[in-house]
């Protein structure tokens, strides 16, 4: 699929601001880390998750316990998804059951890839509350859910795809608005 | 990117690394078996269809299983109660359970090439069950998952394989799949289940050797693997029971010859005191009942590599075979 990239939307200093700011307003809205789990939704949510945990460090002096979700087989779309996806393993190395979880993810759009993490998620127990942060949420909902801390929201359309690239996946920092072409 | 597999039919054609890559796959599923909740929805409105020519109680419930929790519905076929005994041929009964539209069809058979010939009679992915004594494609890539979780690779181990190697599939696969990852294959077993063609069945490259006694056949060996023994195929004055016992049997003393931690796999069932001697079978270096466990990992990797996806995703196997 040939994309043109329009603008940047965040630097790598934005994006660790922003980061730092979502580890404050977690904390100060929830009263401090008691309870608290984080699980990054693979693959982007999962380094942005542990950096939130580990700016959470220097404001609460403890360790925000991090798991990793693969919703994969939870999709909703497997069928229409062209390339067969690869399958990794979820590994969430606490019980999650009367916990608070942040589900942390780096685009928020249709709302799909929430809906089958929170499915995966409730295969492993029953926590007690489960919210949701993102980097960007970009709009376009097709289900009712909506995100609890927000780095940004940017006003997209339909032709237009956010693509947020993480040093620890993408060996680059930054996140662009980038237009599909036809 | 890997080549999308339409059957499996067998191990011997696959490359390594498209047997690592099911391998991969079929780590996460092992993992779904440690949740409190094992069922998931990825394939919802699929249906497994079974079709069983030959009895089998553990292959045909770790299918189910596997689909079970996967969220497919199953179909099953069983030979006892088939028209099959009313003398209808194999094509018209696997055209009849076809036309009920499975998504796929997993079989077995007692005749080599069964599960090959169906599969290119029917646009449907077929995954072989056991054939003969062809292949056991699911056991060999269960064996391995095994080797691989207890031991962290597939690569350069020393391999025996103890019992009747000539009429098992199991063997077969096994064979295959871990000479393609560089392991060193000794097999044992009374001469008339040993014959010499087994040396060449993987290739020139591959190390097969024939060794008659048992305690040389495990000097070194890093995994054991022991088949079950049918007692039928025992009889007087080739070799009795007792003859094989004392010559095969898997014992703690024998165990010791092979590198210590070695791993013992069977692929069930187990007869104690004739194969394999219980405290063997039960001791820390047995992995049969993970064994277990990682099959019902394999299939569901299987299932959902073969029928996970879209119609649209499959196209040379539906252009082809159509008007057969």
């Amino acid at each position: 699929m040939p994309t043109l990239e329009k603008s940047q939307l965040m630097s790598a200093t934005e994006i660790d601001r922003t980061l730092q700011r979502l580890a404050h307003e977690i904390i100060e809205r929830r009263g401090g880390t008691v309870n608290l789990a984080l699980i990054g939704i693979r693959r982007r949510g999962v380094p942005l998750a542990q950096r939130i945990a580990r700016a959470m460090r220097p404001i609460d002096g403890v360790d925000v316990p991090v798991g990793t979700i693969d919703i994969t087989l939870y999709r909703d779309d497997l069928s229409t998804v062209a390339p067969q996806p690869v399958l990794h393993s979820s590994e969430i190395p606490f019980n999650v059951d009367d916990k608070d979880l942040i589900l942390v993810d780096d685009v928020l759009y249709t709302g799909r890839t929430i809906r089958a993490a929170m499915n995966g998620l409730f295969d492993l127990g029953r926590p007690r509350r489960v919210q949701l942060c993102v980097l960007i949420d970009r709009g376009h909902r097709e289900l009712p859910i909506e995100a609890a801390f927000i780095g940004r929201k940017v006003q997209t359309s339909d032709t237009e795809i956010i693509e947020v690239r993480l040093n620890e996946v993408d060996q680059e920092e930054r996140v662009m608005l980038v237009e599909r072409t036809p | 990117m890997h080549e999308r597999f339409n059957d499996l039919l067998s191990i011997e054609p696959l490359q390594a690394a498209e047997i690592a890559f099911l391998l991969d796959q079929s780590v996460p599923f092992l993992e779904i078996q440690r949740h409190p909740l094992k069922k998931l929805a990825t394939l919802r409105g699929k249906t497994v269809g079974l079709a069983f020519f030959e009895s089998s109680t553990r292959t045909r419930i770790s299918f189910t299983t596997a689909a079970s929790r996967l969220g497919a519905d199953v179909m099953q076929l069983q030979a006892e109660s088939s028209s099959l005994k009313k003398g209808e041929s194999l094509l018209d009964t696997v055209r009849t359970l076809d036309a009920m539209k499975p998504d796929c069809i997993v079989m077995r058979h007692a005749s080599s090439g069964a599960p090959e010939f169906v599969a290119s009679r029917l646009d449907i992915p077929v995954i072989n069950a056991g054939d003969g004594a062809h292949e056991h494609p699911t056991q060999g890539l269960l064996d391995a998952l095994t080797i691989r979780e207890r031991l962290g690779r597939l690569e350069g181990w020393n391999v025996t394989i103890i019992g009747d190697i000539l009429h098992s599939r199991v063997a077969r696969s096994n064979i295959h799949l871990l000479t393609k990852f560089g392991c060193r294959i000794t097999l044992c077993g009374p001469a008339m289940w040993l014959p010499r063609e087994l040396e060449n069945l993987a290739g020139e490259r591959a190390s097969i050797r024939r060794v008659a006694n048992v305690e040389e056949a495990l000097s070194g060996a890093d995994i054991v693997m022991v088949l079950r023994v049918q007692q039928e195929r025992l009889h007087e004055p080739a070799l009795s029971l007792d003859d094989y016992i004392l010559l095969y049997q898997l014992t703690p003393e024998r165990l010791r010859l092979a590198r210590p931690e070695a791993l013992v796999l069977h692929p069930g069932p187990m007869i104690r005191g004739l194969e394999i001697d219980p405290v063997v079978a039960d001791g820390s270096q047995s992995c049969v009942l993970e064994q277990v466990t990682n099959g019902l990992a394999v299939r569901m990797a299987i299932l959902f590599e073969l029928i996970g996806r879209g119609p649209d995703a499959n196209p040379e196997k539906d252009s082809s075979h159509v008007a057969s």
